[in-house]
């Protein structure tokens, strides 16, 4: 007996690598937003070797100044450069944001799919712990965290990951909620694999597209939040350059006119969180196979 | 009235432009049906969507013209369509449910298109709406106007569709497939109601569907459709009793029918003779007083009434009914997916049940009872290849790995009849009969004495239909499994099983040799059942 459509055999695009290069072509938006996020980890990463200065060197002399081709984004009020110190926060923003949300990634995934899964009274349980949660307006939730564990990085890190795992958890509940009684579950019930293995291996890997425009939303509205505390002086301390502490110590100057103090950073937060707001869907189209067509 | 002159159309995609629709020609009398017959992706329902201009984004009619009563509907202006829509030419979709709004009242959503069209006013649009639900015969209609879609069936919803439909009192309706996914009894209800109506209001109609039984029962005239191209046109008994076109031809055989064997489903030219499979006296399966009750919110539901039957080796047993019925609810329970609530399943002569479903996988015969499932597209992982579909139970139960599993997978997709090229395809990169036949080489994988089939033809196109059942009688008489084949298609159970049960409510109505109960149904529901299931005409041997 022979099938009616013809055969054709596996194309360059098959493979992983062939399939990410497609989808980077394939939208303009998502290229950029990967060169752009390809430019911040590269600040992350060479950071402090590219800088002009050093981000703590004080120089009382040249305190204040504007942009110049000496200083290209101008010095603060002890003569530290800002373009330095903008650079060199890349890595600490990034490590909070992503450890932040990698942590509630994981967390919000297990206990979504725990309760999706299995239902009943530990998804009841499960729900109202997360209603509680997402009770308390985030942000002073988070406040509260950092205030009552302590001013370290590690808290900032914790207090950020706390607040977003209801967001996690809530979709991954739901898509595995659908695909528990689907059809390729109950198969690979049959071919031996036990629940906790058809979760894993087979159920979890299908909400990962729509996760991954949560993790890019998430990883924007984790900077801003590390940034927020720091803002309102819980979080990073001075003299530790962070976009946050930056602006909100550049703010005190914008009134006197010295305004690139509080500008840059704020621009370079801002394209941070724009950068991850973009990646979402070239992130979601490359984890779904279905868009291998 | 209708006329469709060398329409085309085509659609935008990805990988370039489809075409469609290419150039076909049309005309639809007054009081005329009108059936339209192909398989997916023969343009069918498109040519539809055309004429009355709603196609999907990226969709475009290249040539062609289609008038109707002097109207040339491809030039019309956007708000004459609207006009024209519902009131003149009215359409009835595949799936009632998706075509009712869930969150608002059917009687409303009834109101709606005649106030939209002025064939009522608020004050009596109600009594109108009722009216109209009375016209499509739904019993009490001013309790059901009140009624949202969900709280009822699938065939209550399709009448409500119907008479949404007709409520503008249109000239010319179409149905697209109009009774896809309603149990058989329903569907034929609901196409006698159909055809009844259109009688009486002298309405054009055309019918859409791939099964070419129903057509010839209710159609005036059938085209054939193949690849956005008309094969062939007639009239329905001369088209089945002597299909010019091969295509017509393929069709015809492929339809399961009274008198046919399996193997005259296949072209002339695939016959090979049937191959014989042995039935043992030995009982392989043993169900006894197999009760299932679920905990429903207005007090347990008996899904199962304490029913018994056995399956002999190396036998297949046909499980007919009609939708809650307790077929698939009996097949989980013997492919060990769910728990009875109490009864005993023996395997081989051991209990089976008194192991939870949570634990079973790990059980000595959960090789041997393995399951085809209804839809091939939902039971494969679509984040996994067709290669590691199949290979999953080996790798899980067997544990090969390796060389020697790629070996195993590649053996039995030629076992099945798939093409190798296509193991490392995604099921979205597969048509439905090489998703199907995944899906049986991923069952028959461990070489298991019982297969459960749930329907595992219902959602593939005839032709399909026709390979996938021969490759089961060929692989039963290759391996010597036993099946057990739920289906509501009595034709098709009639093809390949030797005995038949027949479930209703939860209880075995009826059962016995297939021939016997077939050709001579003592109770009434299966005669009801025999009756309602399309009889095509007997066409001349090939």
């Amino acid at each position: 007996m022979v099938d009616m459509t013809t055969s054709q055999p596996a194309r360059k695009g098959d493979t992983t690598l062939g399939h990410i290069a497609y989808v980077l072509k394939d939208n303009p938006v998502t290229m950029l937003a990967f060169a752009m996020l390809a430019l911040f980890l590269g600040c992350a990463f060479f950071g402090p070797a590219l800088v002009p200065y050093d981000p703590l060197a004080t120089n009382a002399s040249r305190a204040l100044e504007a942009p110049s081709w000496d200083h290209w984004f101008g010095t603060d009020s002890l003569g530290r450069d800002v373009f330095s110190r903008v650079i060199v926060a890349t890595r600490l923003d990034l490590t909070i944001s992503v450890a932040a949300v990698a942590l509630s990634f994981v967390i919000g995934s297990i206990l979504g799919s725990i309760a999706g899964y299995w239902g009943g009274w530990l998804d009841a349980v499960l729900n109202r712990f997360l209603d509680t949660i997402m009770a308390f307006p985030l942000f002073v939730l988070a406040m509260g965290v950092v205030a009552a564990l302590g001013n370290t990085v590690e808290n900032i890190i914790y207090a950020t990951a706390i607040i977003n795992i209801p967001f996690y958890a809530r979709l991954v509940r739901a898509e595995v909620n659908i695909r528990r009684n689907a059809g390729f579950a109950q198969a690979a019930k049959l071919a031996g694999n036990s629940d906790l293995r058809v979760l894993a291996v087979h159920i979890f890997p299908n909400a990962l597209p729509p996760m991954m425009v949560q993790v890019s939303l998430n990883l924007g509205w984790a900077i801003l939040n590390a940034a927020g505390l720091s803002f309102i002086g819980l979080g990073v301390r001075p003299p530790t350059p962070e976009w946050g502490i930056m602006v909100a110590e550049g703010a005190n100057f914008i009134v006197s006119g010295e305004w690139w103090l509080a500008v840059f950073p704020g621009l370079w937060l801002m394209l941070a969180v724009f950068t991850f707001n973009l990646l979402g869907d070239g992130l979601r189209d490359i984890v779904d196979p279905r868009k291998r067509t | 009235m209708l006329s469709i002159k060398d329409l085309s159309v085509a659609f935008k995609t990805r990988k370039g432009e489809v075409n469609a629709v290419r150039g076909i020609s049309l005309n639809v009398g007054k009081g005329e049906t009108l059936g339209i017959v192909g398989e997916s992706g023969s343009g069918k329902s498109v040519t539809s969507y055309a004429l009355m201009r709603i196609l999907d984004a990226g969709g475009e009619i290249r040539t062609g013209d289609v008038t109707y009563d002097g109207i040339d509907l491809r030039a019309a202006s956007e708000k004459d369509m609207r006009d024209i829509r519902g009131r003149e030419i009215s359409m009835i979709f595949q799936n009632p449910r998706a075509a009712l709004n869930p969150i608002r009242r059917v009687g409303h959503q009834v109101e709606d298109v005649l106030i939209r069209h002025a064939q009522a006013t608020r004050q009596d649009a109600k009594a109108k709406a009722i009216a109209a639900l009375e016209a499509v015969k739904i019993n009490d209609a001013a309790a059901r106007y009140e009624a949202y879609p969900f709280e009822l069936s699938g065939g209550m919803c399709q009448r409500i569709v119907i008479a949404i439909a007709l409520a503008c009192k249109p000239r010319l309706l179409i149905a697209d497939e109009p009774t896809t996914g309603l149990d058989i009894t329903t569907q034929k209800a609901v196409m006698d109601l159909v055809g009844e109506l259109a009688q009486e209001r002298g309405m054009g109609m055309i019918l859409i569907t791939h099964d070419l039984g129903l057509a010839s029962q209710y159609c005036d005239r059938i085209v054939v459709m193949k690849d956005g191209l008309i094969v062939e046109e007639g009239q329905p008994d001369k088209l089945f009793i002597d299909p010019q076109h091969p295509y017509t031809r393929k069709l015809v055989d492929a339809t399961p029918r009274l008198g046919a064997s399996i193997r005259n489903l296949l072209p002339p030219e695939a016959r090979s003779p049937e191959p014989a499979h042995t039935v043992h006296t030995r009982p392989l399966l043993e169900v006894r007083d197999l009760v299932k009750i679920y905990p429903g919110k207005a007090g347990p539901v008996q899904a199962v009434k304490g029913i018994s039957f056995d399956i002999k080796s190396g036998q297949s047993l046909g499980l007919v009914g009609e939708s809650g019925s307790g077929k698939s609810t009996t097949s989980e329970m013997v492919v060990r997916l769910q728990d009875p609530t109490s009864g005993n399943i023996l395997f081989d002569g051991h209990d089976i049940a008194s192991t939870p479903s949570g634990r079973f996988m790990r059980h000595a015969a959960r090789r041997d009872i393995q399951m085809v499932f209804q839809d091939a597209t939902d039971s494969l992982n679509p984040r996994g290849t067709a290669a590691s579909a199949i290979a999953e139970p080996l790798a899980r139960i067997d544990r090969i790995r390796g060389a020697k599993l790629e070996a195993r997978v590649s053996e039995l997709a030629d076992l099945v009849g798939l093409p190798q090229p296509l193991l490392s395809r995604f099921p979205h990169q597969l048509s439905g009969g090489q998703k199907a036949r995944v899906g049986i080489a991923r069952a028959i994988a461990l070489e298991p004495k019982l297969l459960i089939l749930d329907e595992p033809t219902a959602a593939l196109d005839v032709s399909i239909q026709a390979l996938v059942l021969n490759l089961l009688v060929d692989l039963r008489a290759q391996m010597g499994m036993s099946y057990l084949f739920v289906s509501h298609d009595l034709n098709v159970v009639r093809l390949l099983c030797d005995e038949v049960l027949v479930m209703k409510r939860g209880e075995i109505v009826d059962r016995g040799p297939t021939a016997t109960v077939m050709d001579n149904p003592s109770h009434p529901y299966t005669r009801a059942l025999i009756q309602a299931a399309p009889q095509p005409p007997e066409p001349v041997a090939a």
